[in-house]
């Protein structure tokens, strides 16, 4: 049984690892006020590039690489957003479709119809010293790979960053009200520009902890969703860093639960565990008078400049 | 001859889901609703238009009852997320998006669990009954009749949208919700949850469709994102009606040819996918750079 919980633990830290990456940087976009379904896209492209830069170059080169494919697809996304003012929830459907649908066309190109069994060097699990023989959670939290450590690190980073520096005041201020926040001087265009990049960051490292950390190959449209997941997750923590941690939590504990349960072979309906976190959220949202934790200019342009 | 007939065939029922679906969103975006949960309403509307045909496949009442059912559970679907928008203001864009993942987790449970086929050896319902089944159309072929519910839907929305005190209203609350209220023309509360239920509907009839009209079962993936693909669809119809059927019937074709073209000229079919998003940016660049053009010229 001990075995089995510890499977679970890590299994849904494991699961929880790119899903709070990508959570994180979708954080700090919504809290600019712009809701970018285009994270699937940085995702997935994430993923693609850092299999084909790993392959090359090691595994330091796929981080980097799926970085900066996250953020050139983000940044195609804040072309249209902010410079064209295009509504941010067909553009962002848009480039998710363009980008699952250009790395499957590039992972056919490279590697073949078929996919030819492709493996790519993995991120080795690093075990800390003394911590990761912790009873019960010690192995889970703190024998992973790099990238989970940089999702801890991250969390209270990124809360400092937003609530205790004048450049969070001026991302939550620009995702409360662009109009107020250029009237007080600050560039609203620039803010969400910014506020994008990051988030297409992070996803692209999403992407890479997929194939780099878990699966260590590329499958086609290997991202499955984690784009949309992430914006739930956003929206069940609360817009904010600590709460979206947790929240990434819950949606990895399902998914473990998911696979423990196969583990086992126990026939019991896991769907059903898979689809609890969503209701889950869709309650917190509605208990929570979603309109007023949700960042005021979310999803809305900003009018004139 | 035979396969252009074939080919043809399968244009039309790959574009009918997507005329539907497309339906579904060109009325919620007209009215102001970011309904980009039409492919979770498309399962609603398809599971139970599955279970209807399965129980009642032998009767003559079961088809219409199967896509009218299908149809009111997609609007059911969609009014969940109207309902949390109007009392609880959650935005449609996030709740639609649970809606579709607890969509997609319901029908792989019920085709594993209560609606699984005698044997329990498919992740799939039974066939349908004969009854429950759209009329082939032309035979030899695929074509079946949910393509006429589609055109003639279609004729009507268009009809509707333009015609009817009911299509102003949805457009002007679309077009400016915080006019249309202050000016006293209209309630736009209940034209917003209408919008919500009339999409739904369309898509919901759609997933009924395409199991009473194609598969005649309900399984997993059943929808290869049709529900994605229909706001490209919508959008390049400008969100007319009209256009929308003509938009799908494109749509139809481009990605039937990617299918062929993977098979003959091993050109991946994933690039139809690209078109069509390239079709929306284009779409959405061109309309940015005239509303930029008005305003300098203001």
């Amino acid at each position: 049984m001990t075995a089995g919980l510890d499977a679970f633990l890590q299994g849904t830290i494991r699961t929880a690892t790119p899903l709070a990456l990508a959570a994180l940087g979708e954080t700090m976009a919504e809290r600019a006020g712009v809701i970018n379904i285009g994270l699937e896209g940085s995702i997935i492209a994430g993923a693609l590039a850092a299999t084909i830069a790993a392959q090359h170059a090691g595994v330091g080169a796929g981080i980097v690489t799926a970085m900066l494919a996250g953020l050139a697809v983000a940044l195609l996304f804040a072309l249209f957003v902010v410079k064209l003012r295009a509504d941010q929830i067909i553009t962002g459907t848009a480039i998710s479709m363009l980008a699952l649908g250009a790395t499957g066309t590039i992972y056919r190109i490279v590697y073949g119809e078929m996919g030819t069994a492709l493996t790519v060097p993995t991120m080795p699990t690093i075990r800390i010293p003394g911590l990761a023989s912790i009873p019960v959670i010690g192995a889970a939290l703190f024998a992973q790979p790099v990238v989970t450590y940089a999702a801890y690190a991250l969390v209270p980073l990124i809360a400092w960053w937003m609530y205790r520096t004048h450049a969070g005041l001026a991302l939550r201020a620009v995702g409360e009200s662009p109009e107020a926040a250029a009237a007080s001087g600050i560039r609203p265009g620039l803010v969400r520009t910014l506020a994008i990049a990051a988030d297409g960051l992070l996803g692209g490292l999403a992407g890479a902890t997929l194939v780099l950390a878990q699966a260590g190959t590329f499958v086609e449209g290997m991202s499955a969703g984690r784009g949309f997941i992430a914006i739930a997750i956003v929206a069940l923590g609360r817009w904010r860093p600590i709460g979206v941690a947790i929240a990434a939590l819950v949606f990895g504990a399902a998914s473990a639960l998911q696979y423990a349960f196969q583990a086992t072979g126990t026939r019991a309906p896991y769907q059903l565990f898979l689809a609890l976190p969503y209701l889950l959220t869709l309650v917190a949202l509605a208990t929570a008078r979603g309109r007023s934790i949700a960042p005021a200019a979310l999803a809305r342009n900003e009018e004139g400049e | 001859m035979g396969e252009t007939l074939a080919l043809l065939s399968d244009v039309l029922v790959r574009a009918t889901p997507l005329a539907l679906t497309g339906l579904a969103v060109a009325i919620a975006f007209r009215g102001g609703v970011w309904n980009i949960g039409a492919d979770g309403q498309f399962l609603a509307g398809a599971t139970l238009a599955a279970w209807i045909g399965v129980a009642l496949g032998g009767t003559h009442l079961s088809l219409p009852l199967a896509l009218l059912g299908g149809a009111g559970a997609g609007a059911v679907w969609a009014g969940i997320a109207g309902v949390l928008r109007s009392r609880f203001g959650v935005l449609e864009v996030i709740s639609t998006i649970m809606l579709n993942f607890v969509a997609a987790f319901g029908v792989s449970y019920l085709v594993r669990g209560p609606l699984q086929e005698p044997t329990h050896v498919y992740p799939q319902t039974p066939s349908i009954g004969d009854a429950a089944q759209l009329p082939v159309l032309v035979p030899g072929t695929r074509v079946h009749a949910g393509i006429l519910i589609a055109l003639v839907l279609g004729v009507i929305a268009w009809w509707a949208m333009r015609h009817t005190a009911a299509g102003f209203r949805l457009r002007v609350t679309g077009a400016n919700p915080f006019a249309a209220r202050s000016a006293g023309l209209v309630n736009v509360e209940r034209v917003t949850m209408r919008a919500f239920l009339l999409s739904g509907a369309f898509a919901g009839l759609a997933g009924a469709v395409e199991v009473c009209g194609v598969t005649y079962a309900l399984y997993e993936n059943l929808s290869p994102g049709y529900g994605y693909t229909a706001i490209a669809v919508a959008l390049l119809a400008q969100l007319d009606p009209l256009w929308t059927l003509a938009a799908a019937l494109l749509f139809g074709v481009l990605e039937v040819t990617a299918a062929a073209l993977q098979r003959e000229a091993s050109i991946p079919s994933t690039t139809a996918a690209v078109v069509e998003a390239a079709v929306i940016l284009a779409v959405i660049a061109v309309a940015g750079w005239r509303t930029r053009r008005v305003e300098q010229h203001a």
